[in-house]
């Protein structure tokens, strides 16, 4: 923007101006942009670009029980990316990751989808759509730990299905297992998915649809002609909330795997914990590359910025 | 990540302000009954700042102190990894670490706490054996892993090396101690369970739990190796990297089979699979035990043939601590070990580093039913006033010496830890 200013006005000033003037006014003129972008900057600076680089910086530096110090070795990243336990762990991590985001799409977009084209009123839309908000109103925690008696041996699923005769024994799946992790992630993160998917279905102006639907397209053509087309910038980035929500956690999966599996996010807050913050920051920084990496690969997909 | 780190911290500073609070609200003038000193005016400005872990920083100690003597005690609960990470890493955020033996041996060499002087210990020569000579009675033989002995002494103030004897100069005053074992769920079980072998018995498939905490399940999982006779171990408490292979290699193959129900990190998890009947058998601490009991739900404490794995806490002070802090500081370690804390602990189920003056503070029954292992004679009562146990019952394990004499194995940090958390975290993501 300011760029083309600068010329726009350079190229008035130009015949018969001296250049000197034309320099001047061109370096005040960048200065002030300079200016206005400078909070901007420091913010980011601060609080983006310094603890990332502090991150890769310590990722290099040695550690012992107690203390961790400056140094240059390549044995947390030796370690990592050689152990076995990397690769489960990142398998697991895009095991969930895939599971939640399909549920979370196909649920997401429908429900959006009810709210935007089946209830007709915009006040009713509203409120659907605060109602989808209120579980949202207390901590994700216990959103998270209200499922474990829920789902528990002796809970409230397994006595239920007891009760009317479709099951003898209690399912032991149902808690401490992959299934109630994805459950708990779907469950959480859903609305990131809606909220989107949602906006940008109540941008697709009507008429296109009274067109298709002229031009003798039946609903579900509407849907995949017209609707899933216009909305895929709003599943990106649905999905980029839900993917990177996924691949960073550690409290959903270390509590509704009961311990028992293990995410990339839990290995981090282990190592946090067992003050081994080199090894920490070297498994974060190989996150933040793969989450960035994944990220990259969904926007080649859509490019959000000229949809939106 | 950001949103759980925050999380974290949020709750560390209500947890502060908490403990804040409470001792804020701790009034009582400050009657200073039974240790009257020239500065017994100034020390009433004076504030110690404590931390560790939830079972011994109570607020009701803190109250105490107020009331005793007169300064005040701020207390912060943290899990022991926190509490590990903040001795070795903030020393400026405490004058009075509440830590572990192996925490201990971790975190010394940081520099951040100091030697104290044994003269200036009022009940020394009462604090039991096993943390002097590390010999509970002249019989016992010491047991493997970082026996707090071991740990308890430097060669000097400002002493970085441990020592083997009593040099004076102690690295930590103990305060309160147990011998851990398995949990189980009698009534769920219908037989007796007498080894650590047990936990890994196909039987308890899908109905066991182990602890995840790599430094001590590491020592439950070799106690359930030792009693199945698959390893056998030079030291369990100090393992090579062959004996950490082979005990995580056989806790896979469990897991992988389907054994554990779950892994728990933190007290009440243990409590909440214990009661909730997800798990029958699991390694467990003391008052987990006493919190599924007080529902009402039977739980014991099983004691075990291959002995016990145990635990010691201590007092520990900051190296920043000097002049009339520092005086404050021997004045509450003193107090301490005077009985009142004691009682209290002991009628939680722990044991404190001077019986005998704790003794002084507990009832005739009280004293019966927790350190001799005899019958209750009435109704046992928490500190808070819950019925624990009815007449007639008796302590699992059975008396003090019964239970301390047993200790197989200490809490500990090995040499080759690196490689065993590596391989703990094999064994979580397997």
């Amino acid at each position: 923007m300011t760029e083309m200013k600068t010329s726009i006005s350079g190229a008035k000033l130009a015949p018969g101006s001296n250049l000197k003037k034309l320099s001047a006014k061109a370096s005040a003129q960048q200065r002030t942009s300079w200016y206005l972008v400078s909070p901007l900057v420091m913010v980011l600076g601060f609080f983006l670009v310094l603890p990332i680089l502090t991150i890769v910086i310590v990722s290099f530096w040695d550690y012992n029980d107690y203390n961790f110090f400056p140094a240059f070795v390549f044995e947390n990243y030796a370690y990592l990316l050689t152990s076995p336990v990397t690769l489960a762990t990142y398998l697991k991590t895009f095991k969930f990751m895939i599971l939640v985001w399909i549920f979370c799409t196909t649920i997401g977009f429908t429900i959006a989808y009810f709210l935007a084209f089946h209830v007709r009123t915009l006040p009713m839309q509203i409120t659907l759509f605060l109602i989808c908000t209120v579980p949202f109103w207390t901590s994700n925690i216990i959103r998270m730990i209200s499922w474990i008696p829920f789902l528990g041996r002796n809970g409230l699923a397994n006595s239920a299905l007891i009760n009317t005769g479709v099951i003898d024994q209690p399912l032991d799946w149902l808690l401490f297992s992959d299934f109630a992790v994805v459950l708990a992630f779907v469950h959480l993160y859903c609305l990131f998915m809606v909220v989107p998917v949602f906006n940008t279905m109540m941008r697709i102006d009507k008429s296109l649809i009274e067109a298709a639907r002229d031009a003798g397209a039946s609903n579900f053509q509407i849907l995949t002609n017209v609707i899933i087309p216009l909305t895929k910038p709003g599943i990106m980035i649905g999905s980029i909330f839900v993917v990177t929500l996924v691949m960073g956690d550690f409290i959903t999966v270390r509590f509704m795997s009961g311990g028992q599996s293990a995410s990339v996010g839990r290995v981090i807050s282990n190592e946090i914990a067992l003050l081994q913050y080199p090894a920490a920051a070297a498994s974060a920084v190989v996150l933040l590359i793969t989450v960035l990496i994944m990220i990259g690969i969904m926007m080649r997909f859509v490019d959000i910025r000229k949809e939106l | 990540m950001t949103k759980g780190k925050n999380k974290s911290t949020i709750g560390r500073r209500s947890i502060l302000k908490g403990a804040a609070a409470t001792a804020g609200v701790a009034l009582g003038a400050g009657a200073i009954t039974g240790f009257p000193t020239i500065w017994a005016q100034n020390i009433k400005n004076v504030t110690l700042r404590q931390f560790g872990t939830g079972v011994s920083n109570l607020n009701d100690v803190a109250t105490k102190v107020k009331e005793d003597l007169g300064f005040t005690l701020q207390m912060t609960a943290l899990d022991s990894d926190s509490v590990t990470q903040r001795a070795a890493t903030q020393p400026k955020s405490f004058d009075i670490a509440d830590i572990e033996y192996w925490i201990c041996k971790k975190v010394w060499g940081a520099g951040n706490l100091q030697a104290m002087d044994t003269s200036k210990i009022k009940n020394y020569d009462k604090i039991v054996g096993t943390f002097r000579s590390g010999k509970l009675t002249p019989e016992s033989v010491i047991a493997q892993g970082t026996a707090p002995h071991t740990v308890g002494f430097v060669e000097g103030p400002g002493g970085k090396k441990f020592v083997d004897n009593e040099s004076g100069w102690m690295t930590l005053i103990p305060t309160i101690y147990n011998a851990d074992t398995l949990g189980i769920r009698p009534d769920l079980i219908g037989r007796p369970i007498d080894s650590w072998a047990e936990l890994l018995n196909p039987e308890f498939k899908g109905k066991a739990s182990i602890l995840d905490i790599s430094s001590i399940g590491i020592m439950d999982a070799a106690m359930v190796c030792e009693a199945m006779g698959e390893v056998k171990y030079g030291d369990k408490g100090n393992m090579t990297k062959e004996e950490i292979d082979k005990t995580i290699a056989i806790f896979i193959e469990a897991k992988q089979s389907g054994q554990f129900r779950a892994f728990w990190k933190s007290f009440d998890e243990s409590v909440n699979l214990m009661a909730s009947g997800e798990v029958v058998i699991q390694s467990m601490w003391s008052p987990a035990i006493t919190a599924v009991r007080s529902k009402g739900i039977p739980c014991v404490y099983q004691p075990l043939k291959e002995g016990y794995r145990s635990w010691g806490g201590g007092l520990g002070l900051s190296s920043n601590l000097s002049g009339i802090e520092l005086d404050a500081a021997y004045e509450y370690i003193n107090w301490y070990l005077d009985g009142w804390v004691g009682g209290y602990l002991m009628r939680q189920g722990y044991y404190s580093a001077v019986p005998e003056t704790s003794k002084n503070f507990m009832s005739e029954d009280e004293w019966g039913y927790w350190f001799e292992g005899k019958a209750a004679k009435g109704e046992i009562k928490s500190p808070q006033g819950n019925v624990l146990e009815k007449a007639g019952a008796v302590r699992d394990g059975g008396s003090f010496y019964d239970r301390m004499g047993a200790v197989a194995c200490w809490n500990s940090v090995m040499d080759e830890n690196r490689h065993m958390v590596r391989k703990w975290n094999e064994f979580i993501a397997a």
